[in-house]
């Protein structure tokens, strides 16, 4: 009985370190700019949410594209309005994973590069990417960051030849999040 | 020994079965976060500020100026000796400025009347889902109109006041999905001077205005604004426009048929003469071009 007892604990505890250690935000920060010589096409979205789990490294992202705050208000509307059309596709996510996961070193500082592979989901259409980032770490503080050349015709986003010149053909996506203990 | 054992060999199974549960969700993990409710407001339901010559339930953005440049040309009926109307035209310049998200004001004049006009606009309920959920909006418009012609009897005593009118109006509608919005403007306009006794000081109206999207780019309006009967003199035909609205980038380009010759409120609204069955229309068009003024904070 004591015997089985003892395994029992352990078996628990077991349980309790494979219970693998996620990582989250709320206020992720993704910007991504589509400028042009002639017209300058910016925004930023400080409302990304993420969780990244520390073992696996399977991660996922996600965003509203309402959220997205451009310079020119007028700009913002047509985004929402002719681009991405967020009415019907209000969010743009990735689910992926980081290859790497082995090398980052959760509790010890540093600056580790990950890649990383997965499915990226905008405007309603999917796309396999694969990419480069770095995890930071820093006196406790976790950052994850990268950025990515998304092709807009991936993502079945149409440009009006009339606007073609001041559009650019892939936009650049940055990512940079700070990482919280997701504690349950 | 072996009845002994047994309950601890239970245990030891409970332990294991809720062991995979710990590890179930791995394929969700966003969901570990709980679903945040967020407000989605109705955007875009008109591409600009106005239907036509009616206000519409937009708003000029916060920070941004818009610019208007607004022509009616003549009459159709005027023949080809007038080139169907296009030999002349009553214009308004205007300004909007979009003070905070929901608070718009705006000044222009006309050359009909001579004309200076003012007005702010509130919206005070946004059309929303989600976490607050509103079906309509409803926008607050009060405007102020100047008359600056030379008074036609210097002679006679002449009061400041006589050149002065108002109008105040509901806007209230909704965008029912990407395509149709739908708005009801009852209106009251005030004109401290009218011609003659038969006329009414005070005239009550309930507009309409509609617009259907025909691409992401192009849509189609139409507004018209019913007046309440024995009101004003019989000449008067109540307002009635249609058009389509262009957006090019930084512009919308609205042009329309038209049968008022006025553009601000009074004039539009309580001074129509042109007859649609009679060719009394006018083609006209409003240019929108805005600019950033205050950026937003990101």
């Amino acid at each position: 009985m004591k015997k089985s007892l003892v395994i029992c604990l352990l078996a628990v505890a077991f349980a309790g370190q494979l219970q693998a250690q996620k990582y989250f935000t709320r206020d992720g920060n993704i910007t991504f700019s589509a400028s042009t010589p002639l017209e300058t096409i910016d925004a930023t979205n400080r409302g990304a949410s993420a969780v990244v789990d520390a073992s696996s490294g399977a991660m996922e992202f996600a965003v509203l594209i309402k959220g997205f705050i451009f310079e020119k208000a007028l700009m913002q509307e047509h985004f929402n309005e002719n681009y991405l059309e967020s009415g019907k596709y209000p969010k743009a996510t990735f689910k992926g994973k980081i290859q790497n996961i082995g090398d980052v070193k959760w509790s010890k500082d540093g600056s580790y590069p990950v890649k990383f592979k997965g499915t990226m989901t905008i405007h309603g259409t999917s796309k396999e990417i694969a990419g480069q980032g770095t995890i930071t770490v820093k006196g406790g503080r976790i950052v994850a960051s990268s950025s990515v050349d998304l092709p807009l015709s991936d993502y079945a986003i149409s440009i009006p030849s009339v606007v073609a010149d001041k559009i650019s053909k892939t936009a650049k996506v940055q990512i940079e999040v700070a990482l919280a203990e997701l504690k349950r | 020994m072996k009845h002994r054992f047994a309950p601890g060999l239970w245990l030891l199974f409970l332990c294991l079965a809720g062991f995979p549960a710990l590890h179930a969700q791995d394929d969700d993990l966003l969901s570990l976060l709980g679903e945040e409710e967020t407000t989605d407001y109705a955007t875009a339901s008109f591409k600009t500020n106005r239907v036509i010559n009616l206000h519409s339930l937009e708003n000029t953005h916060s920070g941004v100026l818009d610019f208007k440049i607004s022509h009616r040309f003549g009459m159709l009926n005027q023949g080809l000796y007038d080139w169907f109307g296009l030999d002349n035209a009553t214009i308004r310049l205007g300004l909007d400025y979009g003070v905070t998200k929901d608070l718009q004001i705006g000044a222009g004049r006309s050359s009909y009347k001579k004309m200076i006009d003012g007005y702010a606009k509130y919206r005070i309920l946004h059309q929303s889902t989600g976490k607050r959920n509103m079906p309509i909006s409803l926008t607050a418009v009060a405007g102020m109109y100047i008359n600056t012609l030379k008074w036609s009897d210097p002679d006679r005593d002449n009061y400041f006041s006589s050149r002065l009118s108002y109008t105040f109006q509901a806007l209230i509608g909704r965008k029912f999905n990407d395509w149709i919005t739908v708005q009801l403007a009852p209106t009251v306009v005030h004109r401290n001077l009218v011609a003659t006794s038969a006329e009414s000081n005070d005239v009550y109206g309930i507009g309409v205005g509609v617009r259907q999207r025909i691409t992401r780019r192009v849509t189609l309006n139409a507004e018209y604004m019913y007046l309440l009967p024995d009101q004003v003199t019989d000449n008067i035909q109540n307002s009635f426009s249609i058009g389509a609205d262009i957006e090019t980038g930084g512009h919308v380009f609205q042009l329309h048929l038209t049968n008022s010759t006025g553009m601000a409120e009074p004039v539009a609204f309580t001074e129509t003469t042109g007859d649609w069955f009679d060719g009394g229309i006018h083609f006209g068009f409003n240019i929108s071009r805005v600019f950033t003024i205050v950026k937003p904070k990101i």
